[in-house]
């Protein structure tokens, strides 16, 4: 069970992660009308929005330290919020920035800072196999740091998770992997991408444990990652969670959604998550009120400064372009 | 202390990677049989012995698992040595490879290095057909983010070895199977050479000028340098003076010493074991082109595998492969 101070943390940094999400999706849009056009505005490219997800993260980087690694998907806002990402910088980078964290040549999908040791890749299941070495490292070294993978519920498809997961556990790696289960492939539901109903199952295949979260518990997850994360610590080897969380927004900023079911967004909203710990947190005590509006003010100002400090930095010069290919 | 004794290839490499690891701790091995195996082309001969299992790893056949995890190792600080079986192979990894090793110092700004070996057997010639024999230089060499080196000899291999093991960059080591010196393989002769005991670097980007001549520059790499040679001592017999340029790495290109002896010569003969089309050779001498067409004295020329899977059957692989004969001939025409 968490602490207070572990339950005032996610609690703030899911009201942070929310309304960075809720925020970017207004930002995004700045520039692209009367016509969407995905290259133009403030914030061009893709844009893959995490609101609903932020249990994920904060159950899990709850537990974790600066050596920890992390590596992340292409919905990665609220995972590298948790880890302690910088946020000026991160939202430098999403402007594409000359002050963000690679100087604006990486962007949305590609945001990586070493030190606090996230990564994130646009490819489905690309972080598995270096989270993978990330935790050999640790091992090879004789520390107790260990790795986390995030990966979305149509990464459990792909062979380099599997790869990952059958090396973690045959080399005894200290790596969790969590799954994201928020039901959708781009448009295709887990239902018909999936041979399983419950990717917790597959750990058996690999030899390691399995957990599964239902309905975007924030606590529940607490306890299975501090679980998975003390075994790692303890050499003892992988753990598989997954949890059955929410996408509020579409796949991609612009995505129509015509292939959701109607209401389906609606229904989710009405148990949100950062909602319901709240609400349980303070009905038993373990936050009041005043420290609940306290943590949130404080997120939303971080936030807003945040956007503030990419909205006035300087674009890159463009001859940046050809630099930092190789250190 | 100097010596006088003669490695192969495939010694040459090894030797050169259990001189870094007794050196750095952070460095590692990682690949398919490499382990008690040895490296089914010799790479790694030695080492499981001496450095034990946890920094000389065999690992199951999960290339994108193991070259993947092989970065994510990289970026935490550690030197991995990871080694891609048949450079044909790369099918199944190489997102791992073009799109994770050679990109995240470029995503990151330069904040995260990827200090990490890729080593590679390349090559045909002996019948292993079309998915065991590729050679495949320009297809590293097109993609940015990644350094690509070829040696052609042991005195090189090591050299680069020991260069590519203590570069910060993800670097793909592509050595012929055909150059190893492996008990069941034939090699040429010059390809095993006398290697310095002590550990020495080679620089990239620094080809070698094998031989001076005046009359043709042959530029070349990795198995191709030794049939260069010999249609060299062909040509030399009819007067003719080939000047045959080892490239040694491919990325980065040693331009320099390519347009020195361009200039000197007139013209230029480039053969690549590689596939003919939009690779290397066209690269080369679209280089020399660009930089001043009037160099060339006659048309430039170039040799390599035609754009077809390379054959099983000896008389059709012998057919496609490029060989010393028809490189004395295509010298022989650029002379007109």
């Amino acid at each position: 069970m968490p602490s207070n101070a572990q339950i005032l943390w996610m609690y703030e940094i899911m009201e942070k992660a929310r309304y960075y999400e809720d925020t970017m999706a207004a930002v995004y849009m700045e520039g692209k009308s009367p016509k969407f056009d995905i290259g133009a505005g403030t914030v061009p490219g893709e844009m893959h929005l995490a609101a609903g997800q932020e249990p994920c993260a904060a159950g899990v980087c709850v537990h974790l330290r600066p050596d920890d690694a992390v590596t992340a998907t292409h919905r990665p806002h609220h995972v590298a919020i948790a880890k302690g990402v910088d946020l000026n910088k991160m939202t430098a980078e999403i402007f594409g920035k000359a002050s963000g964290l690679a100087g604006g040549r990486g962007g949305h999908m590609h945001l990586l800072d070493p030190a606090v040791n996230f990564s994130c890749s646009g490819i489905i299941a690309q972080g598995a196999g270096p989270a993978a070495g990330a935790a050999l490292a640790a091992k090879l070294r004789g520390t107790d740091a260990i790795a986390v993978s995030y990966l979305g519920d149509g990464a459990a498809n792909q062979g380099g998770f599997h790869e990952a997961m059958n090396l973690a556990a045959l080399w005894q790696l200290p790596v969790v992997f969590v799954i994201e289960d928020n039901g959708w492939g781009i448009s295709v539901p887990k239902a018909k991408s999936t041979s399983v109903a419950d990717n917790s199952v597959r750990a058996a295949a690999y030899g390691m444990p399995g957990v599964h979260i239902a309905d975007n518990d924030t606590l529940a997850l607490f306890d299975a990652a501090e679980e998975a994360v003390a075994r790692a610590r303890r050499g003892e080897g992988p753990t598989l969670i997954e949890v059955e969380t929410y996408r509020y927004y579409g796949h991609f900023q612009g995505d129509p959604e015509l292939y959701r079911p109607k209401g389906e967004v609606e229904a989710l909203k009405a148990k949100d998550p950062i909602k319901r710990l709240r609400d349980k947190a303070i009905a038993d005590g373990s936050m009041t009120e005043a420290e609940a509006d306290a943590a949130l003010a404080r997120a939303k100002a971080e936030v807003d400064a945040a956007f503030a400090y990419a909205r006035e930095a300087a674009y890159p010069a463009p001859e940046d372009a050809l630099t930092a290919v190789f250190a | 202390m100097t010596s006088n004794r003669i490695l192969p290839v495939s010694r040459a490499m090894s030797e050169a990677i259990a001189e870094e690891m007794r050196a750095d701790p952070s460095v590692f091995v990682m690949g398919e049989d490499i382990g008690t195996y040895g490296g089914i082309f010799g790479a790694t001969g030695g080492l499981l012995d001496e450095f034990g299992e946890a920094r000389v790893r065999d690992t199951p056949i999960s290339e994108t698992g193991f070259i993947s995890a092989g970065v994510g190792a990289a970026m935490s600080g550690m030197r991995p040595i990871v080694e891609l079986m048949f450079v044909d192979f790369f099918g199944v990894c190489m997102d791992a490879i073009y799109n994770l090793a050679a990109k995240n110092t470029y995503f990151s700004g330069g904040n995260y290095k990827v200090p990490m070996v890729i080593m590679t057997a390349t090559g045909g010639g002996y019948s292993d057909a079309g998915q065991h024999s590729q050679t495949l230089h320009g297809t590293f060499a097109h993609l940015p983010g990644l350094k690509v080196v070829a040696p052609s000899n042991a005195y090189d291999a090591k050299g680069l070895m020991t260069a590519a093991i203590r570069d910060d960059n993800p670097v793909m080591f592509m050595f012929h199977k055909g150059l190893q010196g492996l008990a069941w393989m034939a090699s040429p002769d010059a390809a095993a050479t006398v290697v310095p005991e002590d550990a020495y670097e080679i620089p990239f980007g620094q080809a070698s000028v094998l031989r001076e001549g005046k009359d043709v520059t042959i530029v070349t790499l990795s198995m191709m340098v030794h049939k260069a040679m010999e249609a060299a001592e062909a040509l030399a017999k009819d007067g003719v003076e080939a000047e045959v340029i080892d490239l040694r790495t491919i990325v980065p290109l040693d331009r320099e010493t390519i347009l020195n002896s361009v200039a000197k010569t007139g013209r230029l003969l480039v053969v690549d074991e590689d596939y003919r089309s939009f690779g290397l050779t066209g690269e080369i001498i679209a280089g020399v082109a660009e930089h001043d067409p009037t160099l060339f004295k006659a048309p430039p020329r170039r040799l390599a595998v035609p754009d077809v899977p390379i054959p099983y059957s000896r008389p059709l692989e012998q057919f496609i492969m490029p060989d010393a004969a028809a490189i004395a001939e295509a010298a022989r025409a650029s002379l007109g």
